[in-house]
């Protein structure tokens, strides 16, 4: 006599459940979805010069000439500015931050890392054109004061920018792993007789050695593909960077500056640039694929 | 029938002016006078005093809670890292207040530990025990070969492992890691041993094995132990301290903790009457 309403009720419950999970599923698609219709769409529109109109893809990647007015798309100075933007950065970028990290999980007292602490992640959430500001309103003038430098916006001033744009990424991901290594092996290394700074580097540090990579690779990111920031203290000149106070154009600044009134082949070239910023950035995520998959182990 | 009561009583009498022999050759190793320990408010050992001798197995047993890692850790100063401990009384090794001498690496150098859980390196074998010299400044390939094979042996482990010295030390078996531990400590050259709970993670043919290393190094190191195994503290120590609430209620070799303990409390607890 009991048994029907029961049944019912958990009919409800499946049914609930079967819908809960097909919400859930529609969600995840959209987002595919979308990053398909981005890529498609990018890819679509940027492969069109080479593949209908004969240009040389070639010439594209390795030329030296932007000259859209003269139908001259070459791109390589901007990837030169690029690259070499993203390890300045780095190289300026990664031990400062690690160094943050490690001084926030290992040596800060308790009371100042957690002044410090929200203070680096707040930086992250600053809007990218108020760094972009801040480069040129100070690093822009002080270069130029300092240097001597007839004009401040740099390939230096960028590296500067981004260097501090990537800080929060790595020091944030970075302090996260250290303070994931168990206090077991801390211990282990300190009853050894070996310094608090000496199980830092030989112990602690290379323990959390994937989460740090991974905070590089993440930085990176951030760093190739800045845009905003990057216009404002870039200077945007059209040439191969061969000293770090050269003005440069990186390959966001191209697509950024000119997709506003660009047209026909021109605005296919921004795209194939598009393109060419893209296969940088899923490098870096199959090399951080990588990373965490030999981090699981 | 007389003649061998004689007899015995004689082995007997042998065996007691041997045992008081060695006692007597003991030195004093480790000497605490009137130890208090807090953590924050909240005080955790109560005026301990007690002297460990050199080159003997000294057993800390107790319950759960009752201060035996706590008092061991306070031997390598190893409750310096955690915020808000203070300490009052003194600790001398060897003559020496060891905390009024702020030398703590030298300190740890001299007093090993070997933790409950092993607690390897991700890294080899042969990078685990090599670690301490290592940190001392030791570069020498060949030196470095010599001092871990030595402590390898010295542990009991040399023939297990010497095929693959290269290899992660996280892959060996938790009984095995025990003892790179135990090798990781004698490769300090250490005079004291620290062991908390050695062998509570080890099934009992490692556990075995470990007790059969510690009743061997006895002739090189003084170690101290901090066991909840009452079979084994009667079998590897000599003297057995008892702990109950952050005192030590009785402190005197083991045969007589074992056999005729004086206090109340200790007796309950060998024999498991106790709570
Ligand atoms: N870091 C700490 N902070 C505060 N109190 C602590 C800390 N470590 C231990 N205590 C307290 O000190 C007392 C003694 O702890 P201790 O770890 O020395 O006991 P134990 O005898 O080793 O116990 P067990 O046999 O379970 O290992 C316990 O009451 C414990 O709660
Ligand atoms: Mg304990």
């Amino acid at each position: 006599m009991a048994r029907p309403p029961v049944e019912k009720a958990n009919k409800r419950k499946y049914m609930l459940e079967k819908l809960s999970g097909r919400v859930f599923l529609f969600c995840a698609l959209l987002s595919v979805i979308s990053l398909l219709l981005i890529i498609g769409f990018v890819f679509f529109k940027g492969i069109n010069p080479f593949v209908a109109e004969g240009y040389s893809f070639i010439n594209f990647l390795f030329g030296d000439d932007w000259v859209p007015s003269e139908d001259q798309f070459g791109i390589f100075p901007m990837i030169v500015a690029s690259i070499y933007a993203t390890i300045g950065a780095l190289i300026i970028g990664v031990p400062i931050g690690l160094f943050t990290a490690i001084f926030l999980a290992e040596i800060a007292p308790k009371k100042v890392a957690k002044i410090i602490s929200p203070a680096v992640q707040l930086l992250a959430g600053i809007p990218s054109v108020l760094y972009g500001v801040f480069g040129l309103a100070v690093i822009v003038p002080f270069l130029q004061n300092n240097l001597g430098l007839a004009k401040g916006q740099s390939l230096i001033a960028v590296i500067l920018v981004l260097a501090i744009m990537m800080l929060p990424t790595v020091v944030t991901v970075s302090e996260t792993a250290i303070r994931a290594v168990p206090k077991s092996y801390r211990e282990g290394s300190l009853a050894l007789g070996v310094s608090h700074i000496g199980t830092i580097f030989r112990v602690v540090v290379p323990a959390a050695k994937s989460g740090i990579l991974t905070a590089v690779v993440l930085g990176m990111g951030r760093a190739i593909g800045e845009t905003m920031a990057v216009i404002l203290v870039a200077g945007n000149s059209l040439i191969v960077p061969t000293s770090l106070t050269d003005s440069v154009r990186p390959l966001t600044t191209n697509i950024a500056l000119e997709m506003g009134y660009a047209a026909g082949v021109h605005q296919e070239m921004l795209f194939a640039t598009g393109i060419v910023l893209f296969s940088f950035i899923l490098i870096l995520n199959f090399v951080l694929a990588k990373i965490s998959a030999k981090g699981g182990n | 029938m007389v003649m061998t009561t004689l007899l015995s009583k004689h082995n007997k009498k042998v065996k007691e002016d041997l045992q008081q022999m060695t006692e007597s050759n003991g030195k004093t190793k480790i000497s605490v006078r009137d130890l208090n320990l807090f953590y924050g408010e909240k005080q955790a050992l109560y005026s301990l005093s007690l002297d460990i001798q050199e080159k003997e197995v000294t057993a800390l047993i107790g319950p759960s809670g009752c201060g035996k890692s706590t008092f061991l850790r306070t031997l390598n100063r190893m409750n310096d890292l955690i915020d808000g401990v203070n300490i009052t009384g003194d600790i001398t090794i060897d003559n020496e207040n060891i905390y009024q001498s702020t030398d703590v690496i030298k300190l740890r150098t001299k007093v090993g530990m070997v933790f409950q859980k092993a607690n390897l390196f991700p890294m080899s074998i042969y990078d685990n025990v090599a670690y301490g010299p290592r940190g001392q400044g030791i570069k020498s390939k060949k030196e470095l070969d010599k001092i871990v094979e030595e402590s390898l042996r010295g542990a009991a482990i040399w023939d297990e492992v010497k095929d693959r010295l290269k290899t992660s030390a996280l892959g060996l078996s938790g009984g095995q890691q025990q003892r790179i531990c135990i090798a990781r400590a004698i490769a300090m050259k250490p005079e004291i041993i620290l062991m908390d709970e050695p062998t509570s993670a080890l099934d009992p043919i490692s556990t075995l094995k470990v007790e059969e290393l510690i009743a061997d190094m006895k002739k090189d190191y003084t170690i101290v132990i901090v066991t909840h195994n009452m079979q084994q503290a009667a079998r590897v120590s000599d003297k057995t301290a008892f702990f109950l609430n952050g005192e030590v209620v009785e402190f005197d070799t083991t045969d007589k903790i074992f056999s005729v303990p004086k206090d109340q409390r200790t007796e309950d607890y060998i024999t498991g009457r106790f709570g």
